[in-house]
């Protein structure tokens, strides 16, 4: 394909063609139609794409993309924006493919177990669809009523559920993507054991570097035969920190363990009425399910745990209900949040599962001496913590202290041999900090990688990658693209 | 989210509006709750949207013709509000900037008439009765009326029930626990004056004396939501005046009446009313909710065992918070079994007059609404609100599904009275 130079008058050519791929209301131009889609669930930063399109099918998306990539115009694609990182902040002056009108379940198989979606699938909805046949898809990002299927592939999105049974990767077998060339290509297959390199492993986590998937195939499992929900009670974050540590070591496997401080705590009952122990400063959830027999022998073990780790008060789900309402609290916290301040960062750092007592207690330092109150919510059981650092946007010099904080905290995780980041991305946010996180050599890799996939940068320009694409995000004063005027902060 | 809203400039609405902006941090879980995202699946029809764009008008950065096409496909119906787990005032901001824009906004002239007609019609019983007569007369000319003139006309019955005058005071029967105040509701009173009857009737069956304030209003809430700031306000004081204060409680029986009374304390913000107002909200409860409160105190049984559905208005459920309250009534009847919607809490598309301005998407939502009920086994459908009762009606005949729908006080009354369930509904 002959290729031109970028720039803006490629851009009013490329408008021109999508003119004709598309009706007006789903190509989007007009102010009032990009302002909406400027940020993500990091309302810090924002971007104006030059235009919005909105395909309704394969072909549209792949039209799209050939044509961004004739005239080298960068493009995005996009699910339901809560991205928490900035990933799916658009590209200044690029295209912007929202595939939420792609969300046809395409192909339901309970007896293969195995579920095609389009991109734009929420994930609560495949195991709504497969709820009749007692399956479910197991990654359950607490957005999951929100996100795509598209947004988890790209972010290898987990949930409080991933720790017995994996991540996104773990549970994706397929893919049907377009390259940042237009070509199509299928990655994977519909099962777990096939032939060559792991090609859906590279796709999933990459942040839309490579290109668009159009079709994901998906893994099913059988629901757990049982739940057994407990929450403990705490006097301090410290002792909630080191029960986990007990229980990894013991060898147990439980479904799911979280924990909640008292701030998160706070604003999850303000949020929905969960109705958490008013004086405990930090509660600690452990989920032991599957089959009851199983769970049933477990629980012994589990109490025994608890109460070794000094819990002040241990509650058990009587029943669904129950249990739902502590997940649902747990679930909307990041956003109750919102009630305590009007404005916070969600850091998404992870520290090995022996070292949690000791991270929350440097958190909690750090909280001090930079006088910012920090919120803990987190998934305990893989060591992904979750700090919510609150601040004012409206006070100069607040976002960058705030940042600073955050900083700080990733080069905790960092030392303890932990990473930047567990299920967030490193989108726009952390990309400065891949440098202290990846030796020189890994990160050439990784830039060879995506220049063999995509040499002229067109998919998701500037996100995940600190070299060459644009400068690196700082954690102090002005970034650097916004000095160029590429990105605003608000 | 950070704005830079001029709150000062903008009076006393800025603050409200302010706040709910800031207190929504983008997280999109208000996203499958709203009906017109799920289904135009765009970020401009969504409630972070709308957020959005808003807060673009209000500082300055956005022309409110550029914004209004998104903002006025709101239904208004706050499930977007339940579901926010930061707790943003969606419906406050929306009401606040309705009344704004109204002052800059290029109606067509058709436009105007319509609006002018809406605003001068429904809010007063006798003109809304004359208006709806002439419109029947019109019916059969119905394909001669294009748009949405026509869409009036559709809602409208092809006959009117007789509405005798409501009393001014229902006394209580047995020993008196409670004496409320009543707002009879303009578009009930002529539509199904019979709803009025029925609330009297059982709360006086309940001890519950009734007063009802023959110089009342409309409650406004037709002019505040379609951004006739000044004619709200004006029906508010009015009705700040009449209403008693040696009540127990101000009662309403029609959702959407019910939170209009609610933003009383809103729409008179930075008024001399204000603080009258804000005490007056306080005691503005829906019938179902202070008669669940009070408890019933003579149990009512069906004839026949009956199945009954309860639709939840999005006015009580979303905007009052109030869920339970109407089915605990309705389990107290002996013979009547609950039965639950699919879905019970997405819009039935009535939300006041969205069904004049936006006909496609209000016909669309009723008809999933309509099929959603006719999914379940239901005999009856209860509700708590006349639009969404004439909303539900017109859909489920045109699916061929003859539901009766009926409002949660009816049945309440139909079971006191040993009628059945399905007799009367004019
Ligand atoms: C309140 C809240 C709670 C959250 N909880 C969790 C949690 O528990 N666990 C977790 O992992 N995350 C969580 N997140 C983060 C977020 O929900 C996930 O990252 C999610 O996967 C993003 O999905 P999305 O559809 O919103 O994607 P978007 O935000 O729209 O996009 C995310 C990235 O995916 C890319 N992308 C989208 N679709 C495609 C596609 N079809 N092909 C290629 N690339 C694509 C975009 O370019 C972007 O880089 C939470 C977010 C919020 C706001
Ligand atoms: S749920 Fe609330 S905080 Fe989240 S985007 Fe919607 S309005 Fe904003
Ligand atoms: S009020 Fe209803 S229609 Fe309007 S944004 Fe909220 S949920 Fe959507």
């Amino acid at each position: 394909m002959e290729r031109k130079p970028g720039g803006l008058m490629n851009a009013s050519k490329l408008f021109e063609q999508l003119r004709r791929l598309y009706p007006p209301d789903r190509l989007l131009t007009r102010p009032a139609q990009l302002a909406p889609y400027e940020s993500d669930g990091l309302t810090a930063f924002r971007a104006r794409p030059a235009g919005i399109v909105l395909p309704e099918t394969q072909d549209e998306v792949i039209q799209t993309v050939k044509l961004c990539y004739q005239h080298e115009i960068p493009f995005m694609a996009r699910g339901s924006g809560t991205s928490l990182s900035g990933g799916s902040v658009p590209i200044q002056d690029g295209l912007l493919i929202g595939l939420n009108r792609m969300n046809r379940i395409l192909q339901y198989e309970p007896k293969q177990r195995i579920a095609v979606v389009e991109p734009g699938v929420i994930n609560l909805a495949v195991s709504q669809r497969a709820t009749f046949d007692n399956l479910y898809y197991a990654p359950d990002p607490s957005s999951g009523p929100v996100c795509t299927l598209g947004g988890n592939v790209a972010f290898n999105s987990g949930g409080a559920h991933c720790l017995k049974y994996g991540m996104t990767s773990n549970h994706v077998l397929g893919l049907k993507v377009v390259l940042p060339n237009g070509e199509v290509c299928q990655l994977g297959g519909d099962s777990l054991e096939m032939v060559g390199p792991d090609m859906t492993g590279m796709f999933v986590g990459s942040e839309g570097l490579f290109g668009v998937a159009l079709e994901i195939t998906l893994r099913l499992l059988p629901k757990p035969e049982v739940y057994y929900t407990v929450q403990a009670a705490y006097d301090s974050l410290a002792k909630a920190g080191d029960a986990v540590t007990l229980v990894v070591a013991s060898g147990l496997l439980p479904g799911a363990m979280e924990i909640m401080d008292r701030l998160s705590l706070d604003a999850a009952d303000a949020a929905v009425g969960a109705g958490y122990p008013s004086d405990a400063k930090a509660i600690l959830i452990v989920e032991l399910e599957g089959i009851a027999e199983e769970v049933e022998a477990e629980k012994p073990r589990l109490h025994e745990l608890i109460e070794k780790s000094g819990a002040y008060l241990v509650e058990v789900a009587k029943d669904d209900e129950q249990r739902l309402k502590i997940w649902t609290g747990r679930k909307s916290a990041f956003s109750a949040v919102g009630r305590l301040s009007p404005d916070f960062i969600v850091q998404d750092g992870v520290v090995p599962r022996t070292k949690l007592g000791e991270s929350l207690v440097e958190i909690d330092r750090l909280s001090r001496e930079y006088d910012i109150r920090v919120a803990n919510v987190f998934h305990a059981g893989d060591g992904n913590l979750h700090p919510l650092i609150m601040y004012d946007g409206r006070q100069s010099g607040a976002l960058e202290r705030a940042e600073c904080l955050a900083g700080e905290i990733l080069r905790h995780c960092i030392r303890l041999g932990g990473s930047i980041t567990g299920e967030h991305g490193v989108g726009l946010e952390k990309r400065g900090y891949m440098r202290e996180m990846f030796g020189e050599s890994d990160l050439e890799f990784m830039f060879e990688l995506r220049h063999a996939v995509d040499p002229l940068q067109l998919a998701n320009r500037g996100k995940m990658l600190p070299m060459a694409e644009s400068p690196v995000l700082t954690t102090r004063g002005a970034h650097p693209l916004e000095k160029q005027g590429i990105i605003s902060r608000e | 989210m950070q704005h830079t809203i001029p709150v000062d400039e903008i009076g006393p609405w800025g603050q409200p509006m302010a706040e709910a902006v800031q207190k929504c941090v983008h997280c999109g879980f208000c996203l499958p709750v709203c009906p017109t995202y799920r289904v135009w699946r765009e970020e401009m029809d969504s409630p972070r949207g709308r957020i959005v764009l808003m807060k673009e008008v209000l500082e300055g950065r956005l022309e409110f013709d550029e914004a209004l096409p998104y903002v006025d496909r709101c239904l208004g119906c706050v499930g977007c509000e339940t579901a926010c787990p930061s707790g943003v005032g969606y419906g406050e901001l929306l009401t606040s900037f309705r009344g704004l824009a109204e002052a800059s906004r290029n109606r067509s002239l058709l436009d105007r008439v319509l609006r002018w007609f809406v605003l001068t019609t429904l809010p007063y019983p006798a003109r809304f009765r004359w208006g709806a007569r002439m419109g029947r007369w019109a019916k059969p000319l119905r394909g001669l009326v294009p748009g949405r003139l026509g869409n009036m006309l559709d809602l409208l019955p092809s006959t009117l029930p007789h509405a005798e005058r409501l009393p001014e005071v229902y006394p209580a029967e047995g020993p008196r626990r409670a004496r409320v105040a009543l707002l009879a509701g303009c578009a009930q009173q002529v539509l199904a004056p019979d709803i009025n009857w029925a609330t009297l009737r059982v709360l006086a069956k309940n001890g519950v004396e009734v007063i009802v304030p023959q110089e009342q209003a409309c409650c406004g809430a037709l002019a505040a939501h379609t951004g006739a700031a000044a004619q709200a306000r004006r029906f508010a004081r009015h009705n700040l005046q009449v209403f008693p204060d040696d009540v127990d409680a101000i009662l309403t029986n029609a959702a959407g009446c019910g939170s209009g009374m609610h933003e009383y304390a809103l729409w008179l913000r930075g008024e001399p009313e204000e603080a009258v107002a804000e005490a007056f909200v306080q005691r503005v409860r829906d019938v179902t909710e202070f008669l669940a409160d009070v408890g019933i105190c003579t149990i009512a049984r069906l004839e026949k065992p009956t199945r009954v559905a309860m639709h939840d208005a999005c006015h009580l459920v979303h905007a009052q918070g109030i869920r339970q309250q109407p089915r605990e009534l309705l389990a107290t009847v002996e013979n009547l079994e609950l039965v639950e919607i699919p879905e019970s809490d997405i819009c039935c598309g009535s939300a006041g007059t969205y069904n004049i301005e936006q006909p496609q998407t209000a016909a669309e939502l009723g008809q999933k609404k309509a099929a959603a009920i006719g999914s379940t086994d239901t005999q009856v459908v209860a509700a708590g609100n006349i639009g969404c009762m004439t909303q539900i009606n017109t859909h489920l005949i045109h699916l061929n599904r003859h539901i009766p729908v009926m409002h949660t006080m009816q049945i309440l009354d139909r079971a006191y009275r040993g009628i059945p369930i399905d007799q009367i509904y004019e």
